[in-house]
């Protein structure tokens, strides 16, 4: 079958599909894994029931993610040798090591943790089961920083050399691939990045939550004691939010512009496409948006501050930021071929910054604006603090509450916003990925040259027809599986491990057990 | 020894881990339909391996990213010649990891039956499906000068591949079928003991075939030991499981596993993928290996971890070493 397709643009596709979609759980997974190990870990140290409470709740919303982050991430492993086989080979020496520690490092303890602290709730010492979820999260960490030293290195290419007998890359130095700074700087803000995402989701749902308690009030129901200990649990866990919120956010801006000058430094390509500025200025104003067709180079409206593209590659408003059209010119005159060759899609790269940044930075700055009103109850008047239990006041001054209206649509702000940092997620990746074109690693080898030879397009369209179907479907499913479970709200019933069940001793024989313990229903079963 | 010998042993040590581990897992699913009578059963079954089955799993990931860092060329070449095979299994994966964890988040007759429906056939196909794989790989597949796979999906379907998948997919089922006698506790575990018996006698059969095809294709006289090996344990655990000795039955079926992927890689070197082209084109150990700086690194970290990773997950099945009747599954509200 001929489509007139260039025939990296089918595996291209689903690539981008498939890892779109991976990574819509795993900022998620990363966060709410950390969150919820934060929780038992409270639970633990103060036997307060709410934590108790808060900890199952968000780990049974994390479950259900997780689940998805990684089924879908089988496919990405294999994915590398099925559609992009020449690059496997061109790069394997190198990139094959850092994905292979991922999984004898990271997965591995990811996998086999979580399933102990899924089923060991009756199994495993208290302490020793919060440990588990501990693991699980520092196994989370790794996993991000394994992969992103592997496409880092795509970004970057260091520590290799070029073989002169097979003309394929060859590492010559892990140490060089795991601690350059695209690396390091790459993790700092993929990581700051997920954490404000799953800061954002917390935060909406506990709004959900709260702002529901705080209508059903006004309507003059009086919660009951099952309603004030959710109220509780919620109200820890939007204060909890909150909090990761604003640090995370201001992580991510602070990595964001290190990852900038890097990306300047190795690829002033893309710090030109991320501005649409054609030709070299000095200074370089930073648009926030513009109107008319970027990918020409004729903006008719646009709003631009001026110098600030200038500080962002430099820390300086004066210097000058090298053009599209300037780079263009001296790539093909290095790398050989026309100057068009070098330009990726203008329209996604322009786009993809801006919304990655407006998104992100709307979530940081609702959390920064919801500490703020929700704060200590020492730093208010005595008549309008609020207690454990109850739904906080939205403060704006020690003695001013917030009039109704905007108190109504703070809450809702909180849940709206809810799924901001992930778009901004996306974007981020769409622009750093298409940014890089046609390069698939940087200056060494280009997208078009990394295809599989041997598969057909009639195989990739079958297979991106699957995966797309398949996930649609899921998506549908997890969707609706997490918005009933986070309406259900934490179940307040649920009575903690009153005495930590020690670990049997040796079961005689063959493992029955007797007795009436033997006997009791598991804590947790599929 | 070549590192890149060592690296050929220990790829085959991850594929061993993983079919023993994911062996009875796949089982597990598909007993789900011949074995469970109801409902409870089958929330039994799929409770012995709730807490293992995604670190099973990760066995299979090692191999292929092992494979990648240690022989990027077989990878390559590999994953892109059983393209639309692999897509089955990936897909089976999916649906099945999610399948587990989403069965009992509802409590609604025709969600919990569909989730059953992809555990049983998402067990069914990888199974079949990753002993024709295998037997490709040992029998050689058509292959170029650039070691790329040039035959189609059909040149996947010999004979000779049909009977390794079903080899691979009665040795699991039988695997988890002592699994499950082993694991749980009774009338479910006595059906299992006979279900193992007679699935025993039909892998005996096949696998004796597919085994002694391989050797007389492919084979040596290191490779003739491992295959006496893998027959000589899986009737011996036929015997145990007769006898009512489970956790030797189980411990023979899991040798009958790592003997028979002995057998494969014991006839496949110093090949990784033998071209069926020109035998001078077949993907070796060393033509198709990493350099020796990426293969010491691999060697170091894979030292270390590999032990670790062996030592965690034993432990996990220490702490859940306890057998599940039906009396130890809770009611629909818990989850
Ligand atoms: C919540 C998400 C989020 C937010 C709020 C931001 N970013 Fe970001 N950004 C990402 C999420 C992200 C990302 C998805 O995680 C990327 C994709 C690749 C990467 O390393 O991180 C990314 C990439 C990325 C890159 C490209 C790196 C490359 O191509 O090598 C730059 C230059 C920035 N970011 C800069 C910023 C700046 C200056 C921000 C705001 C002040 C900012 N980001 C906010
Ligand atoms: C180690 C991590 C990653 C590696 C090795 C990697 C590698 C690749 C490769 C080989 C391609 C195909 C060539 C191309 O079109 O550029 C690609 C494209 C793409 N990747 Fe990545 N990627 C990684 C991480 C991610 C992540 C986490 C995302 C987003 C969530 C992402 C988004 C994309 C997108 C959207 C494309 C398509 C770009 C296009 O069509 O031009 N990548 N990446
Ligand atoms: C395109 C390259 C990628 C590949 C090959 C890949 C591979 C995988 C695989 C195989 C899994 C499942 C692990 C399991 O079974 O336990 C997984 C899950 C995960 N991945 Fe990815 N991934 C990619 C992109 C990313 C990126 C860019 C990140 C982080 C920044 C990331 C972080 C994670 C995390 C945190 C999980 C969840 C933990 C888990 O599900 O076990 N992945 N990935």
């Amino acid at each position: 079958m001929d489509l007139a397709l260039a025939p990296e643009t089918l595996a291209r596709w689903q690539f981008g599909i498939t890892t779109v979609y991976h990574f819509l759980f795993v900022p998620l997974t990363i966060s709410l894994s950390a969150v919820t190990a934060g929780l038992e870990t409270a639970w633990v140290r103060t036997g307060k029931e709410k934590y108790f409470h808060a900890t199952k709740f968000w780990g049974k919303l994390f479950l259900i993610n997780i689940a998805m982050g990684v089924v879908t991430g089988i496919v990405q492993e294999f994915q590398f040798g099925m559609n992009w086989s020449s690059y496997s080979r061109f790069v394997g020496d190198v990139f094959g090591a850092p994905l292979a520690m991922e999984a004898l490092l990271a997965f591995f303890f990811e996998s086999t943790f979580i399933g102990l602290w899924i089923f060991g709730w009756d199994r495993l010492p208290k302490k020793i089961h919060c440990a588990c979820i501990w693991i699980v999260a520092v196994g989370t960490l790794l996993s991000a920083y394994f992969i992103l030293a592997a496409n880092s290195w795509m970004q970057h290419p260091n520590g290799y050399t070029i073989d002169p007998h097979t003309h394929r890359a060859r590492l010559t130095s892990i140490w060089t691939v795991l601690t350059q700074n695209t690396t390091l700087v790459q993790a700092f803000h993929t990581l700051t990045a997920s954490f404000l995402t799953g800061a954002a989701f917390v935060v909406g749902i506990a709004s959900y939550h709260l702002w529901r308690a705080k209508r059903a009030q006004a309507a003059g129901r009086t919660p009951d004691t099952r309603e004030r200990k959710k109220i509780g649990a919620m109200r820890s866990s939007l204060r909890t939010g909150l909090v990761i919120a604003v640090i995370a956010g201001m992580g991510t801006a602070i990595s964001g512009d290190t990852l900038g000058k890097v990306m300047f430094e190795q690829q002033p390509m893309k710090m030109a496409s991320a501005e649409a500025l054609w030709d070299t200025q000095t200074p370089a104003p930073f648009s926030v948006f513009a109107v008319g067709d970027v990918a020409q180079g004729h903006n008719s409206v646009e709003l631009s501050v001026p110098g600030l593209l200038s500080f962002l590659a430099h820390d300086d408003f004066t210097q000058s930021v090298p053009g599209i059209n300037n780079v263009a010119k001296a790539e093909a005159a290095k790398y050989g071929g026309q100057p068009k060759d070098y330009i990726p899609n203008i329209f996604v790269t322009f786009w993809g910054f801006r919304l990655m940044i407006g998104f992100g930075m709307t979530s940081f700055a609702a959390g920064a604006i919801g500490l703020w009103t929700t704060r200590r109850k020492r730093w208010l008047a005595p008549q309008m603090r609020t207690g454990e239990d109850e739904v906080p006041r939205l403060m704006l001054t020690p003695h001013r509450e917030m009039s109704t209206f905007f108190t109504k649509w703070s809450w809702r702000i909180g849940i709206l916003t809810m799924g901001f940092p992930l778009l901004a997620n996306s974007f981020g990746w769409i622009f750093t990925e298409m940014g890089r074109q046609p390069w698939v690693v940087y200056g060494l080898m280009k997208t078009r040259d990394a295809v599989s030879p041997g598969v057909g397009q009639a195989e990739v369209i079958t297979s991106i027809a699957v995966f797309t179907v398949l996930y649609a479907v899921l998506a549908l499913i997890e969707v609706r599986l997490m918005i009933q479970y986070a309406k259900a709200g934490p179940v307040v019933d649920e009575e903690p491990p009153t005495r930590d069940p020690r670990l049997r001793g040796p079961s005689g024989g063959d493992g029955d057990d007797t007795g009436a313990e033997a006997d009791k229903p598991l804590a947790f079963a599929y | 020894m070549h590192l890149h010998d060592v690296w050929f042993v220990l790829i085959a040590v991850l594929w061993t881990g993983y079919f023993f581990l994911e062996g009875f897992d796949f089982g597990i699913g598909v007993l789900t339909k011949l074995l469970a009578r109801d409902e409870t059963e089958r929330r039994v079954l799929i409770n012995t391996i709730g807490p293992v089955w995604d670190g099973n799993e990760v066995w299979l990931l090692t191999a292929g990213g092992a494979t990648f860092a240690a022989f990027p060329d077989w990878y390559a070449t590999l994953f892109s010649g059983f393209y639309l095979p692999l897509l089955v299994i990936l897909v089976c994966l999916i649906v099945r990891g999610v399948a587990f964890e989403y069965r009992a988040k509802r409590d609604d007759e025709r969600w919990k039956r569909n989730w059953e429906h992809a555990i049983f056939y998402a067990s069914v196909l990888p199974a079949f499906l990753w002993g024709v794989a295998f037997a490709n790989i040992v029998r050689g597949v058509p292959i170029d000068a650039a070691k790329n796979f040039t035959g189609g999906v059909l040149d996947l379907f010999s004979p000779y591949a049909l009977l390794g998948g079903a080899v691979t997919f009665t040795l699991f089922t039988f695997h988890g079928a002592v699994f499950a006698a082993l694991k749980t506790l009774g009338d479910i575990r006595e059906r299992a003991r006979r279900t193992a018996g007679r699935l025993g006698l039909l892998t005996a059969v096949l696998a004796s075939a597919f085994l002694a095809w391989t050797q007389v294709h492919s084979g040596n006289p290191r490779s003739l030991g491992a295959l006496a090996v893998a027959v000589a344990a899986l009737i011996v655990a036929l015997l145990c499981n007769r006898s009512g000795r489970e956790g030797w039955a189980f411990a023979l079926s899991g040798v009958t596993i790592a003997a028979a992927v002995a057998t494969l890689f014991l006839a496949l070197f110093p090949d990784v993928m033998p071209s069926s082209t020109n035998p001078a084109w077949s993907l070796t150990v060393s033509n198709a290996s990493s350099s020796p700086y990426t293969l010491r690194i691999m060697t170091w970290v894979a030292g270390i971890a590999t032990p670790m990773v062996i030592a965690y997950q034993a432990w996990t099945y220490w702490v859940f070493r306890k057998r599940i009747g039906t009396h130890h599954i809770p009611g629909p509200a818990h989850h």
